[in-house]
């Protein structure tokens, strides 16, 4: 308690920024990595909630065979809009930029990252590629009809803007490089004293791993970008069969980055499992080097399995059998982190407070998204069961169910130390709890539809598909529900909660050593490290008292 | 899943492709209890208590061997039995009865050797039957649920799908590439019929199947299409 008490004398970093300027352009021009971290959350979380509505509204047009409320044209258009913003503005910059920005330099016992204005450029890049989405759904041609995986030959046809969404990915993919960058700088940099490679806490591990991915591979679908606004402004025929082109070359070009990029959204989310098991079960962490070590494994592999995405597009049976192969081996570091994760929790003191309840969805719904992989990963299932129902409901329960999961689970951890805050836990426990059974019912009766053939992509069906149809669609509406109770509880907390213990959880590593909110440098003195991480005997010295 | 249960397979491929899917789900349903089970009797059993006394256990190489090793081999075990399934699926057979398949947005055509073009595949049950992919314009996808199989029809290029019919009968085709505004009413059928019927069909002169009505030529029909992008295409 005695951190509480220190907090009350000095300014936190709301109260004090890095610039001359209030309100507004305090923030807007702020290089703390706190006041960054913020407003991409605020960001994000935003575009997070428009793909939620345009997947209720996709949702309602499915409840019936035939049209619903819409056009098929708009409902191409709603389908690529809800992937292109949950991948390009919600999933991929999501964990890294906004827990990544707050607490990696706060993990690390370091006053910002590497370069502070590199970062605040970082967002603005990401700010301005987000309006040029939302720029092209307004200029004449219309919103894109593509999908988000911008297959060509027909994204080279397609008379609506493509050229100008595909252009804010590539600018989207520069905040992602910049930030990479910095978080590897200041992994290697800034650490505090003692704070070595393998005390470093899981989340950095695993951010780690992830910046190395952002930097390497986002480079590749900027010069696919560009490949194909060029072959739509010149007709050059890289691509397009029609002037010469291949559309396979199109897809490798493609997947080299966007498979990597899955590891990209699940790898922090598996740091910010490693972080909340230790604290809630109150003990180290069972297997630390082998879970650091397979995220290192799953970034390396994770490069060479892109063309299980392409298993019926023709390209040869020795090139299908081997990645075949891979992507089964890359199924095994994740599940090395499963088990050392199943296993932190024996004769620990578990306290299943609603960031470990959210843990335990994710590992859950985390879990069959992997399982299913192997289905996929597999050439004589995958060739069954390729873009139908059932790989729409394995990434839905990998990325939703993993990484959705988790930015919850991280928002609900750190909240506190965020916005020095409590939240209602009982109200929280019924979110997760409404979260567990609204996803199933909305994505497993996916899993059985595209066994039974359901094809993905589509604007009709056939009437035998209907009632599991009809099960998805009131789940989407459990889901749309629990997402107002989830966010409810923490917006009505943020005007109205109870201040906050600055460390509510018992949690030691670093974040938890200075007051919530953290001021302005994030510690008095930078701390020396003389544990390994998740040493929780720290809690004595820590003056750590249970309530 | 569900056609498991109903007996007869449609085709060979339905067989080979429900025989993986059921080994890799039973282990995996499996693992997935197992580490469920585990989470959440950890939970109950060690649930915090007044002076309970948490123990601090780093790691054990054993165990990180044995939960490397036990998924390594069942990966590998899940990879082979789908790799050979999957050679089955795609050796072609030297007797193979081959018909060109050409897509273009939103419907089928197929070409047999004898110059008749139908928009509904008619084939003998019974027979191995070869099908020639090739797209007029953008990506398709050939997609015969039945009988579990698909292979992508792209333009400039010949993709091929194998199959045999073992039950007569009409199953859908759908197209699983997504291809614009009518992507998802591109279906057509695929006829399953007795030799003797086909023989009697395909040999027959049908005035839908003239030989000399052949107005396509590839570069023209994706001119023609591009015009029914938005908005057009009814078909």
């Amino acid at each position: 308690m005695s951190n509480g008490t220190v907090a009350a004398t000095e300014k936190n970093f709301y109260e004090e920024g890095t610039s001359r300027h209030k309100g507004i352009l305090g923030w807007l021009l702020s290089t703390d990595h706190k006041r960054i971290g913020l407003m991409y959350l605020v960001t994000i979380a935003s575009f997070f909630i428009v793909g939620v509505i345009i997947g209720v509204f996709m949702r309602l047009e499915l409840i019936a065979p035939g049209p619903t409320i819409m056009e098929a044209q708009t409902y191409n258009t709603l389908f690529t809009l809800h992937g292109v913003i949950m991948i390009f503005l919600f999933i991929i910059p999501g964990l890294p930029a906004i827990f990544g920005n707050f607490f990696l330099p706060l993990q690390l016992g370091a006053k910002d990252v590497a370069f502070p204005r590199l970062n605040l450029l970082s967002y603005w890049i990401y700010l301005i590629g987000a309006f040029l989405v939302l720029l092209s759904l307004v200029l004449p041609g219309g919103p894109i009809d593509t999908g988000w995986t911008f297959y060509i030959p027909y994204s080279v046809r397609s008379t609506t803007n493509v050229s100008l969404a595909i252009f804010a990915a590539f600018v989207l993919g520069f905040s992602s490089i910049l930030t990479g960058l910095n978080f590897i700088t200041t992994v290697h940099r800034l650490r505090a004293p003692g704070m070595t490679f393998f005390r470093m806490p899981l989340f950095v591990w695993s951010t780690y791993a992830t910046a190395w991915i952002q930097v390497i591979a986002t480079p590749v679908i900027g010069i696919t970008i560009l490949l194909v606004i060029i072959e739509r402004a010149f007709g050059v025929g890289i691509f397009d069969p029609a002037l010469g082109g291949d559309p396979i070359l199109f897809q490798h070009l493609f997947w080299i980055y966007s498979h990597p990029a899955v590891y990209i959204m699940i790898l922090p989310a598996m740091g910010v499992v490693s972080e909340i098991i230790p604290t809630f079960a109150r003990r180290t962490i069972f297997g630390y080097k082998a879970i650091a070590m397979s995220s290192l494994a799953i970034a390396f592999v994770g490069y060479l399995v892109w063309a299980h995405h392409m298993f019926t597009s023709g390209i040869s049976d020795t090139a299908r059998w081997i990645f075949s192969l891979l992507t089964f081996i890359v199924a095994l570091p994740s599940g090395v982190k499963v088990f050392n994760w199943v296993a932190t929790l024996y004769k620990g003191s578990i306290d299943p407070k609603p960031p470990f309840l959210w843990v335990m969805n994710f590992i859950v719904l985390f879990s069959i998204g992997g399982l299913t992989g192997l289905v996929v990963g597999s050439l004589s299932t995958d060739i069954h069961l390729h873009d139908t129902y059932f790989v729409v409901a394995h990434f839905h329960y990998v990325m939703f169910g993993g990484t959705g999961t988790i930015f919850f689970a991280a928002l609900y951890y750190w909240f506190p130390k965020m916005f020095g805050k409590s939240y209602n836990i009982k109200l929280a426990n019924v979110g997760v709890a409404l979260f567990f059974i609204a996803f199933n019912m909305l994505y497993f009766p996916k899993f059985i539809l595209g066994y039974m053939g359901m094809p993905r992509r589509y604007f009709d069906y056939l009437p035998e598909f209907q009632s599991l149809q009809l099960v998805s669609t009131i789940g989407s509406w459990l889901m749309l529900i629990t997402m107002i109770i989830v966010f409810g509880n923490l917006i009505h907390s943020l005007f109205k909660g109870k201040k906050s213990h600055s460390n509510p959880w018992g949690g030691v590593t670093l974040e938890w050593h200075t007051s919530s909110p953290p001021p302005l440098e994030n510690f008095h003195e930078i701390p020396t490290v003389n544990h390994e991480p998740y040493d929780f005997s720290q809690l004595k010295e820590m003056d750590y008292e249970s309530k | 899943m569900l056609a498991l249960l109903s007996g007869q397979a449609a085709a060979r491929s339905t067989d080979t492709v429900d025989n993986v899917m059921i080994y890799i789900v039973v282990i995996s349903v499996i693992l997935l209890l197992g580490v469920t089970a585990a989470m959440v009797y950890f939970v109950f059993k060690y649930h915090r208590k007044k002076g309970h006394k948490p123990k601090d256990i780093h790691g054990s190489v054993i165990l990180e061997a044995i939960w490397i090793g036990i998924p390594t081999l069942l990966v590998l075990s899940m990879f082979y039995y789908g790799y050979t399934g999957y050679k089955t699926i795609r050796a072609i057979p030297d007797d193979a009865f081959e018909i060109n398949v050409k897509a273009r947005m939103w419907e089928w055509e197929f070409n047999y050797e004898n110059g008749k073009k139908t928009d509904t595949l008619f084939v003998p049950a019974k027979q191995n039957i070869k099908l020639n992919l090739e797209s007029y314009d953008v990506n398709h996808s050939l997609y015969i649920p039945a009988f579990r199989i698909k292979e992508d029809v792209i333009a400039g290029r010949i993709n091929y799908l194998v199959f045999n019919a073992e039950q007569t009968g009409t199953y859908d085709i759908a197209c699983a590439e997504y291809c614009g505004l009518n992507h998802s009413m591109m279906y057509t059928a695929v006829v399953a019929m007795p030799q003797s019927e086909f023989d009697v069909w395909y040999n027959t002169k049908d005035v839908s199947a003239e030989p000399e009505n052949i107005e396509d030529t590839s570069a023209d029909s994706s001119a023609v299409t591009d015009s029914t992008l938005i908005g057009g295409g009814n078909q």
